[in-house]
């Protein structure tokens, strides 16, 4: 095997990982803090690459400048979404949060499907379909500026949480919730916070994925399960082990693209996940509890 | 004069509605319709929603113009199969019960396998539209008719047009990458070209790597690096609509220019939806498809009435969807017209005895052999030129000339 092809793969696997990483940075903040699992996380995203769409379409606005729009909007909805319907089901059974959330990606799907039909939709920008070279080494400009602003959003978020009050906050409701509501945070606000921050995330993936992938109504179901792989892997609750899973998720499809075959990308995924579940069920970088 | 109805008029009433409901599960009475029902089932939703709105074109473009040409009244239960062989079963099952009398469709060699059960089990014709996996109409099945290539005779062609292609542009590649989806029909396709490509001595050029995909894959980055790497001089694609565009846009990401891209006989790099995404990028790509004769009263007819219906679009680029659909229907409702009953053994009986020659696809007259299948279906070979298909061999039927080796895309 050509050592140029296997790094060109290699690369193209971790660029698409990092942005997979923050992707599942969403689901794994909401889940870290709020304790509940967004069943509707890979259709928040679809929606969101719609909207860059929308607004390439509209007004030729770059993905790149897209993502505040769109990440101000899921931010301001996420929060709503929280206040009004899931802070509701915090107290109540597991199942009962799994089928509202169900609920509200079958309905995103649906509404989707009738706004926009079932083609696939994209954008096109001039650098898309470009590349850094590197001798044979070639580096994809969406790829590499997709990837970079993940890293990018990832540390602000990170940033956000350790230093601002609001994220220690958010932080302190985390760790311990009796606590916070004693000291006298408004733990719901928070949670609201918490899961608008979640909704931003998913819009910036939403948006840097729309320059790697086409859109259809119907892949939100397929990124909620790449997602929860992800943060499993690297680690529930944990903002660096989503990253860590996204790229070795990432890495892992491509090499199995490259020397198995592939149709076997989703198997070695899948393979990834059952190891750790076996030998270290809390995740790469998750606390055991 | 009489005022109102007696006692044994009263009983022969009663009887007579008695008989007719009694019989209408076993299609007694429905045989004497002087409609026929088609159940028209095609994948207008999913990833190969594209095609499946297509067809659905053709179909659309049926009722009007069966009528004007064969006085035969058709009515379509449209059903959507989602790209799913279970949801074509499932809507196979519901349109007979809702009162099909002929099954249409569904584009696809996978959805086709399981409707085509579902027919046998219960007695009604299935004519197929588009589907091409050879296994389809080697089972022995009573009910089923494709006039439509198998893969083989779609790769024989296609291999054979490849041979016109070399000849006419004075060319002789000598290796290929075979790239295909992993579907029903890609995997036939497959099958097809490997039981096919070695016995041909006319052929200059070896296929020196093979790799499948899934059609619904969203990146392809994977595998357009695996076939570059092989420095293949051109590929050999079997491809569907969306993961052709992908395909083809991974080419130009990385710097890959082949002396072309040629699809031995499927769909995919000709459709209006591939122009629209890649624009200039889709020029220059072959496919060795089956294609409809402009020059036939027929192809004309439609063509107007095509117009009328969809003024924003143009036939060329449905052509081969719109014309094997509406064929379909020709066939189902030609044999209702001969058959004068909607009974499913007397409609499947006569469209077993189908000759039509008035047709818009090239190839000879429409006749099922006696697996239910139509050959000699022909193929040309279409270049995208000036982001329209433009057929390029046979000579006889050529609009252009083929160009192979194809420019490098950032000078097309």
């Amino acid at each position: 095997m050509p050592l140029d092809l296997v790094t060109n793969v290699l690369i193209a696997g971790v660029l698409t990982g990092l942005v997979y990483g923050l992707m599942a940075l969403g689901l794994s903040v909401i889940f870290g803090v709020v304790r509940v699992v967004n069943f509707a996380h890979g259709e928040m995203m679809t929606i969101a690459m719609y909207a860059a769409v929308l607004l390439f379409a509209q007004w030729q606005l770059d993905p790149f400048l897209a993502i505040l729009p769109v990440a101000a909007v899921f931010f301001v909805l996420g929060y709503l979404l929280q206040v009004w319907m899931i802070n509701p089901f915090i107290t109540r059974p597991e199942y009962s949060q799994f089928m509202l959330l169900v609920a509200v990606a079958i309905i995103m799907v649906n509404a989707l499907l009738m706004v926009f039909g079932p083609s696939a939709r994209n954008v096109q920008v001039e650098y898309q379909l470009e590349s850094f070279a590197l001798g044979p080494i070639l580096f994809d400009k969406a790829r590499v500026y997709s990837g970079a602003a993940a890293v990018a959003v990832s540390a602000l978020l990170f940033a956000f949480f350790k230093f601002s009050r609001s994220g220690k906050a958010i932080r302190a409701c985390a760790d311990n919730y009796l606590g916070a509501k004693v000291v006298g945070l408004d733990v719901k606000h928070l949670y609201g916070l918490t899961f608008g921050l979640g909704s931003a995330c998913v819009a910036v993936a939403g948006c840097l994925m729309v320059l790697l992938v086409d859109v259809t109504p119907l892949l939100g179901p397929g990124y909620t399960l790449l997602a929860f792989v992800i943060v499993i892997v690297g680690g529930l609750g944990s903002m660096g082990g989503a990253l860590l899973g996204g790229v070795l998720i990432g890495v892992s499809e491509a090499m199995a693209g490259l020397f198995i075959t592939p149709s076997a990308k989703s198997m070695v995924s899948f393979a990834l996940l059952i190891l750790v579940l076996l030998f270290r069920p809390q995740g790469l970088l998750g606390r055991r509890t | 004069m009489t005022r109102g109805m007696n006692r044994r008029q009263f009983n022969k009433a009663l009887a007579a509605t008695a008989a007719t409901t009694a019989l209408q599960p076993f299609g007694i009475v429905r045989a004497q319709s002087s409609k026929l029902k088609v159940g028209v089932l095609l994948p207008r939703s999913g990833v190969q929603s594209f095609f499946g709105q297509s067809c659905q074109k053709g179909a659309d473009l049926a009722p009007g113009l069966l009528k004007e040409m064969l006085g035969v009244d058709i009515e379509l239960m449209n059903a959507d199969t989602e790209t799913s062989v279970d949801t074509a079963r499932t809507r196979a099952e519901r349109l007979i019960q809702e009162g099909a009398n002929v099954l249409v469709g569904p584009f696809d060699s996978g959805a086709a396998g399981a409707i085509a059960q579902v027919c046998e089990q219960r007695g009604v014709p299935f004519v197929i539209n588009i589907a091409a996996a050879p296994q389809i109409t080697e089972q022995g099945y009573k009910f089923t008719f494709r006039n439509f290539p198998t893969s083989v005779d779609l790769v024989r062609n296609g291999l054979g047009l490849m041979r016109d292609l070399f000849q006419a542009t004075r060319t002789a590649p000598r290796s290929a990458v075979f790239m295909h989806v992993n579907d029903t029909f890609g995997q036939a396709n497959a099958k097809a070209i490997g039981a096919i490509f070695p016995t041909l001595n006319y052929l200059p050029f070896k296929i020196v790597d093979t790799i499948s995909y899934d059609p619904a894959a969203k990146d392809l980055t994977v595998e357009v690096s695996k076939a570059k790497a092989t420095n293949a001089d051109f590929l050999l694609l079997v491809c569907r609509v969306n993961d052709g565009i992908i395909l083809r846009r991974e080419m130009v990401k990385q710097r890959w220019n082949p002396m072309g891209i040629i699809a031995p006989g499927n769909p995919g790099m000709y459709e209006d939806q591939f122009y629209k995404a890649l624009g200039r990028l889709s020029e220059y790509c072959i496919s060795n498809v089956p294609w409809y004769d402009p020059k036939s009263d027929l192809a004309n007819t439609i063509e107007k009435a095509f117009d009328r219906q969809n003024p924003k679009d143009k036939l060329m680029f449905h052509a081969l969807n719109v014309g094997y659909t509406f064929e379909a229907l020709m066939i189902a409702a030609d044999a209702f017209k001969r058959a004068k009953t909607t009974a499913p053994r007397e409609l499947a009986e006569a469209i077993r005895q189908t000759e039509i020659r008035n047709r818009m696809m090239l190839g000879g007259p429409i006749k099922f052999n006696a697996k239910g299948q139509v050959d000699g279906n022909l193929s040309a070979c279409i270049q995208n030129l000036n982001l329209r298909p433009t057929v390029v061999l046979p000579a006889a039927a050529a609009e252009a000339k083929p160009v192979f080796p194809v420019p490098d895309y950032r000078k097309t």
